[in-house]
């Protein structure tokens, strides 16, 4: 992939909105809601620039269905919110899952539930890996973990969404939105070479008129649907899980951690590895579909896992269905928006290696 | 190497700029860098804060509950941060805005008439750049050179800003250095 | 024998779902002529509703994308933006536009989003069976608001067509009825003046068209139409609300 020469410095919210325009993002819609503000106001200035629209809608349940309505007119298409505006855009990302549009919504995530508060948090995990609103349905969900993931993974994730005609969810937090960090951005992409979409609905000029539609009466019908859409996803899940480790080889215990736990985590092992402790991470990149069969290889010669969320505990279901009680499997979380620093991460590694008396 | 520092005043005095050059001139140098600005309700009461970790490998944090360095530009940020600071950690206070001193005996303090420098350049507005060249002597967290490259490229649009914002950073540089060959 | 009388060429021959009397049929057939009279079809994208047009892709032969309940005039936003020379039309009831939908279709009409509702007012919920509808009238009875609606206790009728009127990015709006040949004809007339104007460019525009249903009324569809055209009419008086391309002293009148 060619990328520009130069790194540039920016905030996460900006480098997700730069690198949604540099794969081809024309059409955004979207409505202010903190720590994500800087997305969409990015988005007003820089989608005229290459002849793209910018919308503010009057609430997030509008933007989603225009959303609806860019994709199905066979535009890439962009909204974003935080978990309060996200949960209202359920009703919409159901539809463009059973639709099957393909659309890239970000979650800058922050404390819940209700309204919370705006600092960085992961808590609506179960909500973006079960799909989120309602029926048999699946999103894709990225985790980025670092400004040049922001980057990457929001450009693939239109992507993504194109070939599997299906939403994909960025899901990264307050801080990651916040935060800048050096990136090298892939040079802009030429929309008029993207691949074609027969599909859409662009008026019924010298073929036959399409319609799109979620409404399907006949149960038969309705569940040959439901089966389409589930050998869809079990293809998702064969093919696009991604993650990455670090120091796993020899680890007796193993952290699992996504996003910017995952820095933390990380940081901790290095820590604990210097005091001799045969510990790895995990870290998911795609947290649907899950690393399942990773873990379990993992499993083989490590027999702790230490889940470490910035919540009550989520993701760690995952872990536990992934590892069918093959191992010890123990949980850490801080709920409220506050990121622990390394060394709170390390204590509790090392206290796990004495106290259940791992080597 | 992981080096923390939090740059914090009021808004309107520049502060973001400092830690935002800052982070840039790492970044020319190839360093691990982040940048984190305080936002939403926290910046709304009119004080203004960043946190910059430069480092020499990966970095986990962009935040420091214990910062390494602390640069205050007006009295409330001197309270907020004084009890955060690292044992051995340095702060830089602007000595024309703040008028009380730290407490701690445990750390160093490094004062700098910034208000004073910054108009005898007949720039007022410039007194972020003149802390932050003699953060920089004092620190040497980045090379001179790259905080003057980081200075042009940030704003190469605003030539005149440019041109005020480098003599100011050297004026900064100056002022500490002299200091140190006259103690 | 001469044909005199035929389906228009835009109406797939699927026969209608639609109760015996509904005004659906009618003003489906309306607007897929004027589609074809404009020459539009090639352009012409429908937005149909949750409700009892919830089917119109099977009836339509032009390209149509099926929104969420009330969510139209958001979706007719993300086509239009994305076409913005193709013909953009959403079909919603009364629940859709005036009740759920009520934020989409006004935010629409005040961005002045170049896009048309035909909106069916028929002053009851006909697809989950008879409850009160936005614009169930003072008096009428439906199997929520029984004993007839009262303000007090259900609220009053809405009449969305004069709130959107006063939105600055609205160019034309008209409240018409298919209860007779000649409220046929100018719904027709109606429904082609708001295609022009939206593809002129204009700002929004929206037919309201008082329709009947016979089923959830509990009368016959000679009666349902009576009934609109003598007790429906007196809280949605037909006519045109609002038309920026009227000389100014008709416009004055409004």
């Amino acid at each position: 992939m060619k990328r520009d020469e130069k790194p540039s410095l920016m905030r996460g919210s900006h480098i997700v909105a730069e690198a949604a325009v540099r794969a081809g993002c024309r059409y955004y819609f979207g409505y202010p809601i903190t720590p994500q503000n800087e997305l969409p106001e990015y988005m007003s200035r820089r989608l005229p620039e290459v002849g793209g629209t910018f919308v503010q809608a009057e609430s997030e349940i509008a933007s989603i269905n225009m959303v609806i309505g860019a994709s199905m007119a066979g535009a890439r298409v962009m909204t974003s919110s935080s978990s309060p505006g996200i949960s209202l855009k359920q009703e919409g990302i159901s539809y463009l899952g059973g639709l099957e549009l393909p659309a890239v919504i970000v979650n800058m995530m922050r404390g819940g539930p209700g309204l919370g508060n705006i600092a960085p948090s992961q808590s609506d995990y179960f909500q973006a890996t079960r799909g989120g609103g309602h029926g048999d349905y699946r999103t894709i969900v990225l985790a980025p973990a670092s400004g040049q993931e922001l980057c990457d993974l929001t450009y693939r994730a239109f992507d993504l969404a194109d070939h599997y005609r299906n939403p994909v969810l960025i899901l990264a937090d307050g801080m990651m939105g916040q935060m800048m960090e050096p990136v090298r951005f892939p040079v802009l992409r030429d929309v008029q070479k993207l691949p074609k979409k027969p599909w859409t609905i662009t008026g019924a000029k010298g073929r036959k008129s399409h319609f799109i539609r979620s409404l399907i009466l006949d149960p038969g019908q309705m569940e040959e649907h439901n089966w389409k859409l589930i050998r869809k996803y079990e293809q998702i899940t064969d093919q696009e899980v991604q993650y990455e480790t670090f120091k796993t080889e020899d680890a007796k215990l193993v952290i699992v951690a996504f996003g910017t736990a995952a820095r933390i985590a990380k940081a901790a092992v290095k820590r604990a590895r210097a005091e001799g402790l045969p510990v790895g991470l995990l870290r998911p990149i795609t947290l649907w579909p899950y690393p399942k069969k990773a873990l379990r290889e993992l499993s083989k010669h490590a027999k702790h896992f230490f889940v470490f969320e910035l919540n009550a505990g989520q993701m760690v279901e995952d872990v536990q269905l992934a590892l069918k009680g093959d191992a010890d499997v123990f949980f850490y979380g801080r709920p409220g928006g506050v990121v622990p620093n390394p060394a709170e991460i390390a204590r509790i590694i090392s206290r796990q290696f004495f106290q259940k008396e791992i080597v | 190497m992981l080096i923390k520092t939090v740059f914090a005043g009021f808004g309107g005095q520049g502060v973001l700029s400092m830690g935002y050059v800052l982070a840039y001139a790492a970044m020319i140098e190839g360093l691990q860098v982040t940048y984190l600005p305080s936002y939403g309700a926290e910046v709304r009461g009119g004080t203004a804060n960043c946190t910059v970790a430069v480092s020499n490998e990966e970095i986990a944090s962009p935040i420091a509950s214990t910062p390494d360095n602390v640069v205050v530009m007006n009295n409330p940020s001197l309270e907020k941060f004084q009890h955060q600071i690292l044992t051995g950690g340095v702060m830089f206070l602007n000595s024309n805005l703040v008028e009380q001193r730290p407490v701690r005996g445990d750390i160093i303090v490094r004062e700098i008439p910034c208000n004073d420098l910054a108009h005898t350049l007949g720039s007022d507005q410039s007194a972020n750049m003149v802390m932050l060249g003699g953060f920089i002597q004092q620190t040497s967290l980045v090379r001179l050179e790259s905080i003057q490259s980081a200075i042009s490229d940030v704003f190469k649009e605003k030539k005149k800003a440019k041109e005020m914002n480098l003599k100011a950073l050297n004026v900064g540089y100056d002022y500490m250095k002299n200091r140190e060959e006259n103690a | 024998m001469k044909k005199v009388f035929s389906r228009p060429k835009l109406l797939k021959p699927n026969p209608f779902h639609y109760c015996p009397g509904c005004g659906h049929s009618l003003l489906h057939r309306v607007v897929a002529e004027v589609i074809e009279e404009m020459e539009a079809d090639e352009i012409a994208i429908g937005i149909p509703p949750a409700g009892c047009a919830v089917l119109a892709y099977n009836y339509f032969d032009v390209d149509m994308g099926e929104a969420a309940h009330g969510r139209g005039a958001a979706l007719a936003t993300g086509v239009k933006r994305v076409l913005p020379d193709h013909l953009v039309f959403t079909y919603q009831g009364d629940g859709d536009i005036a009740a759920i939908g009520t934020a989409e279709t006004v935010h629409a009409a005040n961005r002045g989003e170049k896009i048309t509702c035909i909106f069916v007012n028929n002053a009851v919920y006909g697809m989950t069976g008879g409850q009160m509808a936005p614009t169930t009238i003072l008096g009428q009875p439906t199997t929520t608001s029984p004993g007839g609606r009262t303000g007090n206790r259900d609220g009053f009728p809405l009449n969305l067509s004069e709130m959107l009127a006063v939105t600055r990015g609205s160019a034309y709006i008209e409240r018409t009825s298919v209860t007779t040949p000649a409220g046929i004809r100018a719904t027709k007339k109606a429904v082609r003046k708001a295609f022009e104007i939206q593809l002129q460019g204009l700002g929004f525009t929206l037919v309201e068209v008082l329709s009947p249903c016979p089923t959830n009324l509990k009368m016959s569809p000679a009666d349902a139409c009576k009934w609109v055209d003598t007790e429906m009419v007196n809280f949605f008086p037909l006519g045109v609300i609002k038309d920026i391309t009227a000389p100014q002293e008709n416009h004055d009148a409004h």
